[in-house]
């Protein structure tokens, strides 16, 4: 079915958000990539399979607001080691769908693609990304960011950069 | 035909033995213990495949003919539970032709097909049938079931393995690391710890002894840490300072803590150990003075839970507990998971937050840690000087009402237990 000329300026938007998102997580640009989350943002990676309940069981990050920020001031110490150095990081996001507008809210899904250099070496992690995105003036902002690691269930090496 | 268990194990080509006098001294350990494959290969004989290791806890296979995936070092083990209730480990390795016969992480099964030929096992090993049975005339089934790890010991709902058919028993391994496990459990009004929450797997590149000597080094966490005290409000920091009325100890057989009691207790504040008080976990605190009476419950409550290494692979840390698995000689796993304590749903779910914030691949704390593994890993490849020192707080060892080897609570007095033992089990014939 095709998209209206609506949808098609929706999509856009969307993938400016999410490519926006992504240039700021590789470019370690903290407070910036913060200021896209809500107020009662979720940034959640599962582990063990992509639906577990973050409520009963170990999730790799499940951060609400206030944990995210802790994450950034962390980050912000300089003694954050497994990120000092930096992970120089290079991430392609495609696949971009829209999977719901209710007008207020968006839940936007893309695959995920980051190459990752770091101390230990490199390394290639692939996700899954489902978001939910709230408009808010002529823009939007992240009230939910779900990171589905292809190889959650196995173990894994630190990513304590922003994924 | 012989049973599979009494064929003789090929002797390994015999390379002259270590010299472990002279890699682990009184204050020294050569870098080459970290990275020698050859004396991974001996510890996994040695150790791994000999003493007694942590596998699960019961929780986890709470009922009838449910199984587990586990592991004893690099080797995965099945925890099963029989339709008895008795728990078995058995090797997940078709006596056939080799293969896997459990793909699944955990379930409920009477029994393991394995995919390549049928053969199909009992969940408490026996060999139960083959397909077209006529090709084997004259074979004896009893002798084709699952391998199982020789010995299986349970200590309050901890399962440990031992792959040797003799040696010390689990009580006499764990020694006073029992009573630990004791106040651990006493954290539940029912007086029981469950493992309920899944694990994290975290994997690093370095040598699994890094690790276990990192878990009771209370010398790095001002450091190695210093971000996240900085910006959390995390009362840890004081407990690890040079101040710190806390004390390190060697329980012998590897098994040391941080025993952060003197510090809570000088606190006298109940549930400060878990950086919370009474009044935000109203419904934990009723029912232990329910449980235990006022008196008691208040001195579990300020005492809190346990910091340590139970030695090779199970450590526990107050909130959560890792268990390490070595996969090669520089590659480790720590599978990780919250502590839950049963009959204590408010305090068990403020336990899964906590421990998601501060473990695993991106957690505030275990990032860093594994940070300096690797980078440690990398350090002891170099030359000059070829030895890690030990020292700290040598002068000021002490021995404490039970004859235990106590240091302040920065000092290396772990560590140092942690070497002895392994050096008296590689020195073992």
């Amino acid at each position: 079915m095709a998209m209206t000329p609506e949808q098609r300026t929706t999509l856009e938007d969307v993938t400016r958000f999410i490519y926006r998102e992504a240039r700021l997580q590789d470019e370690h640009e903290y407070d910036a990539w913060e200021s896209l989350w809500t107020d009662d943002g979720i940034y959640w990676v599962p582990a063990n399979g992509d639906d577990i309940d973050p409520e009963q069981q170990m999730s790799i990050i499940y951060d609400n607001r206030s944990r995210i920020s802790l994450r950034i001031r962390q980050y912000h110490t300089g003694k954050r080691f497994s990120q000092t150095p930096q992970s120089r990081l290079r991430r392609l996001v495609s696949n971009v769908e829209i999977l719901s507008d209710n007008g207020a809210e968006l839940r936007v899904a893309a695959n995920a693609m980051v190459f990752e250099s770091q101390t230990r070496g490199d390394q290639i992690w692939a996700s899954r990304n489902e978001y939910t995105l709230r408009r808010e003036g002529d823009g939007f902002r992240m009230a939910f960011k779900k990171v589905m690691l292809v190889n959650n269930h196995t173990a894994l090496y630190s990513m304590a950069f922003l994924i | 035909m012989e049973h599979c268990a009494t064929i003789p194990i090929m002797p390994v080509a015999s390379a002259p033995a270590p010299a472990w006098d002279h890699l682990v001294r009184a204050n020294h350990v050569h870098g080459s213990l970290y990275t020698d494959p050859a004396i991974y290969q001996e510890e996994l004989h040695k150790i791994w495949f000999r003493t007694w290791v942590y596998v699960g806890h019961e929780s986890e296979i709470p009922n009838p003919n449910d199984f587990a995936m586990k592991s004893i070092g690099p080797e995965p083990v099945i925890m099963t539970r029989d339709k008895s209730g008795e728990i078995h480990l058995l090797h997940n390795r078709c006596p056939h032709r080799g293969n896997r016969v459990c793909m699944t992480e955990q379930g409920n099964a009477r029994s393991f097909t394995c995919p390549y030929h049928g053969w199909t096992f009992a969940n408490d090993g026996d060999l139960k049938g083959y397909p077209f049975p006529s090709g084997y005339e004259g074979v004896d089934r009893r002798e084709l079931g699952l391998g199982r790890v020789a010995r299986v010991g349970n200590y309050r709902g901890f399962i440990f393995g031992s792959m040797a058919a003799e040696g010390s028993t689990l009580e006499e391994h764990l020694g006073a690391a029992m009573r630990s496990i004791d106040a651990l459990c006493a954290t539940s009004p029912e007086g029981q710890v469950e493992i309920t929450a899944g694990f994290l797997k975290h994997k690093v590149k370095a040598n699994w002894k890094f690790l276990v000597e990192n878990e009771t080094d209370g010398y790095h966490p001002s450091f190695v840490h210093a971000s996240i005290f900085e910006v959390a409000q995390s009362g840890i920091g004081t407990l690890y300072s040079a101040e710190s009325t806390a004390v390190s100890r060697d329980f012998g057989n590897g098994h040391t803590e941080n025993d952060l009691r003197p510090e809570f207790r000088k606190r006298d504040v109940p549930m400060s150990w878990f950086g919370t008080t009474a009044d935000k976990l109203p419904d934990y605190v009723t029912k232990m003075n329910a449980a235990y009476g006022e008196e008691k419950a208040r001195t579990i409550m300020i005492d809190g839970t346990p910091h340590i290494m139970i030695f090779p692979n199970l450590f526990i840390a107050e909130i959560q507990i890792f268990v390490i698995q070595p996969l090669s000689v520089n590659e480790t796993v720590q599978h990780v998971t919250a502590l839950q304590f049963k009959g204590a749903p408010d305090l068990n779910r403020r336990l899964r937050q906590q421990t998601m914030g501060s473990v695993g691949p991106a957690g505030f704390l275990l990032a860093d840690d594994a940070e300096m593994y690797e980078r440690t890993q990398m350090g002891v490849q170099m030359r000059n000087p070829e030895w890690l020192y030990l020292g700290r707080g040598k002068h000021r060892e002490r021995r404490d009402e039970d004859g235990f080897l106590i240091g302040d609570n920065t000092d290396e007095v772990p560590s140092r237990g942690i070497w002895r033992h392994y050096k008296s089990m590689m020195e073992a014939a």
